[in-house]
């Protein structure tokens, strides 16, 4: 169908105006206010000593979750793909709850676990770890709510590829670990490399289950988004904006990642988890192997 | 929520003798993943059902039926339903324009889709607040309002509905549609009797993953929202302050019930997508949905 030249600057006039008043605009308005008096106000906001160790914490998050979380979903999606267990359907199911929970119930969750209370609290205190509003379980939070990305961002990936090439390397004599070093994981590494940046993206921005088992102790458990509400809710809006600032330009860098990586993925011909830049026809079933 | 993807070519399914990756397949492989599953998701999740019920099922329910924590679901049932129904309508007018109209910077505009899905829900609150809050430069203070807490639930919803049906609007026939005008069809009755057919899957499954992502939105609703109890307090934030006033019983009932709506929700969907209600390879609609439910996680998401 060829719509009408009115009825197609109808739709583009509402699609664009949506977009604009929900999307473009505050995201403009924030930038706008975050430099609206030059680029040392938000410098020093963010060099402040709670700035810093905020972002340092971060950091942490993201260096003890991600490498956690990629080494599980790897095995687990080899396990999902490559091999037949009666649990493997169980497996997958339970793969999905992280994403079906609200964050405040993973920060309810790990408090019942590791509270006074809780089941392994009075334990572990008593041979001295502190879990709960320390850094061990704002670690714990990030993997719970990141857990799924690498999973499922590799199974599709390992479908697609197929076993062809692993029996070829295995017929020839490669033990399992020389199939996975050569074989398997040059393959599926773009959908690797997109479950770590969704991972990172995702461990960098958590809020809610971390507002929980962190405690909000400022200077100490507080995570650059715990630092942002923080802010805000202090009337402290230039700390608050710079802050929002710095989470999203990583958000913007995600974006790019993905892209650019789908980009120079499809230029080598590599399969690839394909939703962000350009939809995947359903009718193509199955492409690449 | 059942399991394996449709899609598996039978070859890669059974692998034959002699393939066997490390690790996966022997008991150490199998037993890491269901050691580090459970460590880190069961057990925490069987403490918020066994807390729950800590003092028994009448507690659980008068925790749940409890004025207040009613006011909260109701608030959140509702405004979902609303936001799933606004993103419906123009998630598939923004795919329509993405796929069929051709204009500059179109790329970009399909990347930037995402951006709610990229953004931590911290800051999609903030970004909200400055355009739309107290010191709104355009004179539109929704603050504090259930208005808020509909557009911040919008915002982050967004790409849902868009995603899902984007691919179904690329591999429609347009014979049928010029077959349709070509027999006399104003572009109105094409749409309604050719065109929305076939994009319903899509669009259904949009609003199913929107609708369970909605339902335990936290973030980006606590700075724009007010959190005013029986006015604009959703579950989550009821939820939080519940455990923050010590009641940890009645924020797990709560807990319990969010974690159910959003289960039925995704085993919903699971089931949508293999029903065949929809043209094509259903295991790729699915596993294509999953991926879309994956990726809106990232802002610091919650299926509900």
């Amino acid at each position: 169908m060829t719509p009408s030249t009115s009825a197609k600057w109808g739709l583009r006039g509402l699609a664009f105006g949506y977009l604009g008043l929900l999307l473009l605009a505050p995201v403009a308005m924030i930038f706008y206010k975050t430099f609206e008096n030059g680029f040392g106000p938000p410098i020093e906001a963010m060099t402040s000593p709670e700035a810093l160790h905020s972002i340092q914490l971060t950091l942490l998050m993201v260096a003890i979750a991600v490498p956690l979380n990629t080494i599980f979903g790897v095995t687990c999606a080899l396990l999902l793909v490559r091999s037949r267990w009666w649990a493997n359907r169980w497996i997958d199911a339970i793969i999905n709850l992280p994403f079906a929970i609200s964050p405040i119930v993973v920060g309810l969750a790990l408090f019942l676990l590791y509270g006074n209370d809780g089941w392994f609290g009075p334990t572990l205190s008593e041979w001295g770890f502190q879990v709960l509003f320390s850094w061990p379980g704002m670690v714990l939070a990030s993997i719970f709510v990141s857990l799924p990305f690498v999973v499922r961002e590799v199974v599709p990936v390992l479908h697609e590829i197929g076993t062809e090439q692993e029996q070829a390397a295995s017929t020839l004599g490669a033990n399992g670990w020389q199939t996975f070093w050569r074989v398997t994981l040059p393959a599926i590494r773009w959908g690797v490399a997109y479950g770590v940046v969704l991972t990172t993206a995702r461990v960098l921005g958590e809020f809610g289950a971390v507002t929980i088992v962190s405690g909000r102790i400022t200077g100490e458990t507080e995570t650059l988004p715990l630092f942002v509400g923080r802010a805000f809710e202090q009337f402290n809006e230039e700390a608050a904006y710079a802050g929002a600032i710095v989470l999203a330009l990583l958000a913007l860098t995600t974006l790019l990642l993905m892209s650019i990586g789908g980009r120079r993925a499809k230029a080598s011909g590599a399969p690839v988890p394909s939703v962000a830049e350009v939809p995947v026809p359903i009718s193509n079933t199955k492409e690449g192997s | 929520m059942e399991a394996h993807p449709a899609n598996i070519p039978p070859v890669s399914a059974a692998p034959r003798a002699g393939l066997r990756l490390p690790g996966v397949g022997t008991g150490l492989g199998r037993g890491m993943v269901v050691l580090y599953l459970s460590l880190m998701v069961l057990l925490p999740l069987a403490a918020v059902v066994d807390s729950s019920l800590s003092n028994g099922l009448d507690s659980f329910w008068n925790a749940v039926t409890d004025s207040r924590s009613m006011a909260a679901l109701k608030l959140t049932v509702i405004c979902s339903l609303i936001v799933v129904a606004i993103n419906a309508f123009f998630g598939t007018i923004i795919a329509w324009v993405l796929v069929r109209d051709e204009f500059p910077g179109k790329g970009a505009v399909n990347a930037l889709i995402d951006l709610p899905f990229a953004l931590p829900t911290i800051v999609a609150g903030l970004t909200l607040l400055t355009l739309y809050g107290s010191e709104s430069p355009i004179g539109l203070n929704v603050a504090f309002t259930r208005i808020a807490v509909v557009m911040a639930l919008c915002f982050i919803t967004l790409p849902f509905v868009v995603r899902s049906v984007q691919p179904l609007l690329m591999e429609m026939d347009r014979e049928m549609e010029e077959a349709s005008t070509s027999l006399g069809a104003g572009g109105f009755v094409t749409f309604r009797r050719v065109i929305f057919p076939n994009l319903l899957p899509g669009i259904v499954a949009g609003v199913m993953l929107a609708f369970a992502r909605a339902l335990g939105e936290y973030g980006s609703l606590i700075l724009i929202s007010g959190n005013i109890p029986f006015d604009t307090e959703v579950s989550s934030v009821f939820i939080r302050s519940q455990i923050e006033s010590g009641n940890v019983p009645g924020a797990s009932a709560v807990s319990v019930i969010l974690l159910t709506l959003s289960v039925l929700m995704l085993i919903g969907v699971s089931l949508f997508a293999s029903s065949g209600r929809h043209r094509g390879d259903k295991g790729r609609f699915r596993s294509i949905l999953f991926r879309i439910f994956s990726r809106s996680q990232v802002a610091g998401g919650d299926g509900a």
